[in-house]
């Protein structure tokens, strides 16, 4: 079933010398229900800004956004969003953070506590439950992120770029981590990353985008099941795939700029 | 404790000095009084209560005034923070309020509330509030926008993104805003003493002087300098230090 419906959406800013430009045009597309779906492309391809507009954090210029039959016009704690700064509030402990949505969501006290307790034993910080956010690595801060993001039981995560500041051996474990906290939850999962091999390894579905406009160039599907060997020779060719195809898109965007210069 | 011994030592060389000033007898002694003779003074004042007495009504009008200074402050650093045609009208207004020093308004408060208390809490209240709405609508300005993101994609409301975020995100602004302020109204206070009538320890100052009672002015000033320097150090130093460290902003 689908969840989430993107129609014939356009977004566009106004440039200082009125022209405007035009981040997103066009764009159509269905989201299933537990899907993991990961939007990759070049920067300023409007990746970041679909995700915003998903998360009801910007309004689209034109089309529609539908969640099962409700029009996205506003943020909700039902497309709670992770971002590459883990964005914690620095002055409440780690569980205090972890049970910011749940006071907003006016869930009773003792239930809202073990529940947070039951998120953060998930992702394996209940030890630090009482450290504050400056005490933790930037891994784990992202871990508590997620899991604050988690807890309030969202129909869909948003993630921006959500492993883009980690290192590689601290991103790796995350994958994992959140490849099984995605099998145990069943959410909907939208990735936006900039890193091919993460969206490989991680998606059922990848949307590639070009930029400028902003648009869906290709989307690919992986029915490789999790977890997934990095080595699987499908993977390495589909990564190759995307490779080249950015490349390209790349190299276009520089062209056009050539001509805008040369002209 | 290895600080200790420098400071120790600075503060006997100074005393060296005024007692070798002191010795060379340019003045006569009640218009330069030795170290020992202000000793006493300060010992003898706290004996017969007179400076625990100046000292307590002092504090009174300045936490009065300090607090209504931080309460006007911090609304008027929100409104300001808030709505740009506020911060247009009034914003370069309380930039010119803030260099103007307060106690130049006693003449017309004492018109306005008569030579009383008022006259001086309202000087203390006009030193204390400028610094604060300056940095209240900083810190609230500069609330890190990811912040404010994260919490609408969680579901709060206007209410609640205020007082649960963008107010707790804006404290290392508050603190530092509540310590110029408190210097601020400290300052405002002494010189308002000055000229106002009451029992604080300005007043005490003025009294020493008409009575040609040096000695007593200079422990005084001793005892405004100390409680300025402690109040500061120890209070909102201390106090800075935990928020900036919990804030993460102190590597």
């Amino acid at each position: 079933m689908n969840l989430l419906n993107i129609k014939d959406l356009n977004k566009n800013f106004k440039q200082e010398n009125e022209n405007k430009l035009e981040v997103l045009k066009g764009i159509n597309l269905k989201i299933k229900e537990k899907e993991f779906i990961s939007f990759i492309g070049p920067s300023g391809c409007g990746k970041s800004t679909l995700l915003n507009i998903l998360a009801g954090l910007i309004p689209a210029s034109s089309g529609q956004v539908m969640l099962k039959n409700k029009l996205i016009q506003n943020p909700g704690n039902d497309r709670v969003m992770v971002f590459q700064e883990a964005a914690l509030f620095p002055w409440l402990t780690v569980i205090e953070n972890v049970l910011f949505g749940l006071k907003i969501k006016k869930i009773d006290k003792k239930k809202a506590y073990q529940k947070a307790l039951d998120q953060l034993e998930a992702v394996q910080l209940k030890n630090f439950k009482d450290s504050y956010p400056h005490q933790l690595s930037g891994g784990m801060k992202q871990r508590v992120a997620i899991a604050r993001a988690l807890v309030i039981d969202p129909e869909i995560l948003l993630m921006d770029e959500p492993f883009g500041a980690l290192d590689e051996q601290t991103r790796l474990m995350l994958h994992r981590q959140l490849i099984k906290l995605w099998q145990d939850t069943e959410k909907t999962i939208v990735f936006v990353t900039h890193n091919i091999r993460e969206a490989v390894k991680l998606s059922d579905r990848i949307i590639v985008f070009g930029s400028n406009p902003g648009r869906i160039v290709e989307e690919f599907k992986i029915d490789i099941p999790q977890p997934r060997d990095r080595e699987n020779p499908t993977l390495i060719r589909l990564e190759n795939k995307i490779l080249k195809l950015l490349e390209k898109e790349i190299k276009k965007q520089g062209e056009k700029k050539y001509e805008k210069i040369a002209t | 404790m290895k600080k200790l011994l420098p400071k120790t030592i600075f503060i006997l060389l100074i005393l060296a000095i005024w007692q070798f000033l002191f010795q060379l007898n340019i003045w006569p002694d009640f218009l330069f009084p030795s170290p020992q003779m202000v000793m006493i003074t300060l010992i003898e004042g706290f004996k017969d209560g007179t400076f625990t007495f100046a000292i307590t009504a002092s504090f009174k009008r300045l936490l009065i005034g300090y607090s209504i200074s931080l309460l006007f402050g911090l609304m008027l650093g929100v409104l300001i923070a808030s709505f740009q045609l506020i911060e247009d009208t009034i914003g370069p207004f309380i930039l010119a309020l803030q260099s103007v020093p307060s106690v130049v308004w006693l003449p017309l408060a004492l018109l306005w509330f008569s030579m009383g208390e008022k006259a001086i809490i309202f000087v203390v209240v006009l030193g204390g509030t400028w610094n604060m709405v300056i940095n209240a609508s900083t810190g609230i300005k500069n609330v890190q926008p990811v912040l404010i993101k994260a919490a609408k994609t969680m579901g709060v409301n206007k209410i609640q993104l205020f007082w649960k975020v963008i107010l707790p995100a804006a404290v290392p602004h508050l603190i530092t805003g509540m310590r110029l302020s408190w210097a601020f109204s400290w300052r405002a206070l002494m010189a308002g003493e000055l000229i106002g009538s009451g029992d604080g320890l300005g007043q005490i100052l003025m009294w020493g002087r008409d009575m040609g009672n040096m000695s007593l002015v200079i422990t005084v000033i001793l005892l405004i300098g100390s409680i300025g320097y402690l109040t500061d150090n120890y209070l909102f130093k201390k106090a800075e230090t935990v928020v900036l460290n919990r804030w993460g902003l102190n590597n």
